[in-house]
């Protein structure tokens, strides 16, 4: 059996036709600012856009249907590479799902801790998006900045998973490990100086003339149609409806957490700059309270006593026969949840990020599907590009903040 | 001013044209701004102050691909991205380099299915694998390097080894051999 690679020609176009009057130009999938592997076909009336028609697929890895021939706790691994600038929020809501089909108890410091890590995750996919998103609009400083924080973050991340990028940390349970000893007092050095970074890139931006000029009443939508094409995250913020679901249904104990949700007005590109940046702002403080729990609480728990979904410690299993019966059942098998199926979401950077997971009672799932924000948010490009120009969409694209490789899983 | 001052009335510095060449190739190489998946923000990463990639000339990343003379393959490659990347090979000028980054682009990595190129030498020739998932930007760096040291090596006065041409029928799997 062979399998044909397909030839350009042979991948399906996207529906535009164009008309006498209009010109149809391909921009990607390789193409700087379209953020990764996106190809958009746009059709032009001299350099005014009539319409986009995003083209996806280029980064179709197979995710959802590789977890199935995993066991529960190895398709871990997995979610990390879906939406690659959060890797702790797939962890996270994978993670929920999971635990909502077993039916699991998390102690509350394993919680703290994910919470402070997931809002540290924030903070870094934030960076990211500002980086690039300045960088489109030729503004190279803000990325060497913001890329300096970054790496601060990612230290933080090495320190309590040993990787930078795909930490694997949050597991079904708990955590993958307990925290190292100077885990505190790096997560507080981090915190004592991120605000006044975040001042630094907004005197940098928010009132440059020249970013103004490229984001004020670009990619304009109103709040209705934000809802009516399912936005979600700081892209629907941007309109002035305060939807957050850390708030709206609080996971992991958010609800004991002081915090805002930053909304804007006009639902513009420099509207969803701002809210982008007052929500790291309020990252920081969710981070600060979760780090002021956790020095109170001092060491304890950091993954369930459950021996039936996390494994026993290694001193337990030398001097306890149902330990180690555990040990190897968790290893070798896998834990079965009972037949069913559980839906959880959670605010990640991106938006409403939902894993729904199918049981039949075996070792592995059935079938996972994730509900992706970048895959959503993307449908309200059509309409905010229409009547810009070409450069506009560049600025519009980056401020939707896709990330390709959770659009096409 | 500088080495001219330096070298007083030695106005003739003898070396071989091969050195000079190479020398100039590695020292103003330049990649393609390419990211495909998860390795790409690592590669960003080694672009940015804490890594500085600019140390080797090698800041200058060119969004056309008949200016660059790498190709960072940074992440996974699936059968829709394959043609495409194979494209833009093409679309280089010679002499060109291919770095495959991260285990995805060296030989699938954990997505032993579907969707994926096991290993995007199936498609372009590569000089340098640089293994992890991702790998840290200390590991592009030293695969740069070594691409570079290769570089050093190469031969101008013969002829250049020919770029693997993958016609077609090469681009067919042989799914029951994997």
């Amino acid at each position: 059996m062979t399998l044909q690679i397909p030839t350009p020609h042979e991948i399906t176009e996207p529906a535009i036709a164009g008309t006498s009057d209009t010109m149809v130009l391909n921009m990607g999938p390789h193409h700087p600012s379209t953020h990764g592997v996106l190809r958009l076909v746009l059709e032009l009336d001299g350099e005014v856009v009539v319409n986009v028609a995003p083209d996806i697929g280029f980064l179709h890895t197979g995710i959802e249907k590789t977890m199935e021939s995993k066991t529960y706790q190895k398709a871990v691994v997995l979610t990390d590479r879906m939406d690659y600038l959060a890797p702790l929020s797939n962890n996270l809501a994978y993670a929920l799902a999971v635990e909502k089909l077993l039916d699991v108890e998390i102690p509350e410091r394993a919680q703290v801790i994910r919470v402070l890590l997931v809002e540290l995750q924030r903070i870094s996919s934030h960076l990211v998006w500002l980086g690039t998103h300045a960088l489109d609009l030729a503004a190279m400083s803000v990325f060497l900045y913001a890329f300096r924080e970054r790496e601060q973050i990612l230290d933080i991340f090495e320190l309590v998973s040993g990787a930078r990028l795909m930490t694997s940390y949050i597991r079904i349970g708990g955590l993958a490990y307990d925290l190292p000893a100077d885990f505190l007092p790096t997560v507080d050095a981090f915190l004592q100086i991120m605000p006044a970074r975040i001042d630094e890139y907004e005197a940098l931006l928010t009132g440059n003339p020249l970013w103004l000029e490229r984001t004020v009443g670009v990619g304009v939508i109103d709040g209705a149609s934000a809802v009516a094409l399912g936005l979600t995250g700081a892209n629907l913020r941007a309109t002035g409806v305060p939807y957050d679901v850390r708030k709206a249904m609080p996971y992991s104990g958010y609800e004991s957490y002081d915090f805002e949700i930053p909304v804007g007005k006009a639902g513009d590109t420099y509207d969803r700059y701002r809210v982008r940046m007052a929500e790291m702002r309020q990252s920081v403080k969710i981070a600060r309270q979760a780090w002021e729990r956790l020095s109170q609480m001092g060491p304890g728990d950091y993954q369930t006593r459950d021996r039936k979904v996390a494994p026993p410690p290694k001193s337990e299993i030398t001097q306890s026969m149902e330990s180690l019966i555990h040990h190897f059942k968790l290893w070798t098998e896998g834990f079965k949840p009972p037949r069913g199926d559980a839906y959880v979401s959670i605010e990640s950077p991106r938006g409403i990020l939902g894993c729904y997971v199918v049981s039949d009672g075996g070792p592995k799932p059935w079938r996972v599907h994730f509900r992706a924000p970048s895959f959503i948010n993307l449908q309200g490009l059509a309409q905010m590009a229409k009547g810009r120009l070409v450069a506009d969409l560049v600025a519009l694209t980056a401020s939707l903040d896709p990330v390709l490789g959770e659009v096409d899983r | 001013m500088g080495i001219e001052e330096k070298a007083g009335d030695l106005g003739v510095v003898t070396t071989s044209l091969e050195y000079v060449v190479n020398w100039g190739r590695t020292n103003a190489m330049w990649p393609l701004l390419f990211g495909l998946a998860c390795c790409a923000i690592e590669m960003m990463g080694a672009q940015s102050a804490n890594y500085d990639l600019s140390r080797f000339g090698m800041e200058i990343n060119r969004a056309s691909p008949r200016q660059a003379d790498l190709m960072i393959v940074a992440g996974r490659v699936s059968r829709k991205m394959a043609p495409v990347v194979r494209r833009l090979y093409d679309q280089m000028s010679d002499p060109k380099w291919v770095i495959a980054m991260g285990d995805c682009a060296a030989c699938g990595g954990i997505f032993n299915n579907y969707a994926i190129v096991q290993g995007v030498d199936e498609v372009v020739p590569v000089d340098v694998y640089v293994a992890g998932c991702p790998p840290r930007p200390e590991a592009l760096i030293h695969g740069i390097m070594l691409l570079h040291e290769k570089v050093k090596r190469e031969k101008i006065s013969g002829k250049k080894e020919e770029p693997i041409v993958l016609s077609q029928p090469l681009l067919q799997v042989d799914v029951a051999k994997k």
